[in-house]
Order: C-alpha cells, then structure tokens, then sequence
C-alpha cells in the first residue's frame, strides 16, 4: 500500500510517501503502526487530532476501513483559499 | 447543466483578464461575482509563500465541490483558479467566479465554493519569514463556516 505524507507530517517523517506492507485494518491502526517503527514518525502520529486522513483520494475518518486500498495520505487540516 | 472550469497552476494569474474571460463566457447570465486571494504579509516579514498539494486529490476535491455546488445554487458557470508552489506577498493566491441568472445565487455559491476551498481541499500553506519557516495552522472558523451549509460536500 503507498502511503503519503503531505506539509508538516512530510518534513516531520523525512519523505513524501512510501510503500508499506501492513494488515492494519483502519488508517488508526496503521498509524499506530507506523509511530511505532522510530522517533520520527512517533512525532508525527503524536497528535491524532492534528492530523487528517484520505484514503484512495477521498477523506475518511481514522477508523474507516482499509481494506482494498491503495494509497493512504496523512496530512495536517488543510489552509487552502 | 453547469459549466465548470478548475485550474491549478504554479503561474501567477492576470485577474483581470480572467474576470473578463470568465464574463464574456457566462451564457446569458446576469451576474457574475468573483472573490480573489492574495499573499498576504502580516507584519511585513513575510518573504515567501509556498502552498503544497495533493496532485490528484486535489482536482477531484475540488471538483466534487463545484458539483455539489452546481446542485445548490442555479448556476451558469463556474471558475475555481487556485495556485501551487511559492508565490510572493501581494501576488494572487486563487480566485473563484460564478455566474448565474440574479446575484443572490451567484454571491452564495461563491461564499460556499471558498468556505469548502479553505477547509476540504487538500491545500497546506507555508509561510517563509526572516526570522523562520512555519506551516499556517487552520482556523476553528474556517471549520465553522462549514456549519451554516450543513449537509454540504466533502
């Protein structure tokens, strides 16, 4: 699954996206997996209330279902206009 | 049907030239209302703004925006012209213009199309100053501007 990451979550993590091999079943439980790998992505995923999730391009709540999809974004509330 | 136009671009844009575009393409309509942003420099210190996107996501955010608001108001067309990449304080940051048959349609679906802009368009802004670099955080009114279009898009 690519998973991509965009403003401060990008330069906090240190990349724009990567491919994961996960069995998480909602974009909570792959966050939590990922905070879990180093210090940095922990920092990222500190706050969930901070972050925003989309899944295959359209936001959805933490605990939607992952199952099937292919790419996974993390990002702040958007400040777009 | 709705005509609508969505235009992401790293250039800066000749507003100007764009409303009369934009106008002289209306369809028989007898209003047009524009709203255009602009890099603003609180404090002066601003040096630099870069505005990062979500390629893809982005378009069909906003273009699930402009539907839905092709459903809520009677439009005759549309423009949402937002730009990417760094830009500097005083240049245009985007733009939205609609065109309808009377005003009142055309004022509130330009309000709705910039209340679902800030806020459900995957848009992160990025202000560069003398003294540091910051991500602009969003603002609890922005997500309650949301609120009076209840039941809205996104």
């Amino acid at each position: 699954m690519r998973v991509l990451y965009f403003a401060w979550v990008r330069e906090r993590i240190g990349r724009p996206w990567e491919d994961v091999e996960t069995t998480a079943a909602t974009p909570a439980a792959l966050a939590d997996e990922l905070a879990a790998r180093e210090e940095r992505y922990a920092a990222a995923f500190a706050d969930r209330r901070a972050l925003r999730v989309a899944i295959d391009q359209r936001l959805v709540d933490f605990d939607a279902p992952l199952k099937g999809a292919r790419e996974v974004a993390f990002f702040p509330p958007m400040t777009g206009g | 049907m709705t005509d609508r136009v969505i235009r992401l671009q790293e250039a800066p844009f000749d507003y100007g030239a764009e409303c009369a575009a934009f106008a002289g393409r209306a369809g028989g309509a007898g209003a047009v209302v524009t709203f255009l942003g602009l890099v603003r420099n609180d404090g002066g210190s601003l040096t630099r703004m870069e505005i990062d996107h979500y390629p893809g996501m982005t378009e069909a955010a906003i273009d699930a925006i402009a539907a839905e608001a092709a459903t809520r108001f009677r439009l005759n067309r549309m423009l949402v012209l937002h730009r990417t990449g760094p830009m500097h304080p005083g240049e245009p940051i985007m733009m939205v213009a609609t065109a309808s048959r009377h005003r009142a349609e055309a004022f509130a679906a330009a309000e709705f199309l910039m209340d679902y802009l800030k806020s459900r368009a995957p848009f992160w802004k990025k202000e560069h100053r003398a003294e540091g670099s910051s991500w602009v955080a969003a603002r609890d009114a922005d997500e309650e501007a949301l609120d009076r279009w209840a039941g809205g898009a996104g």
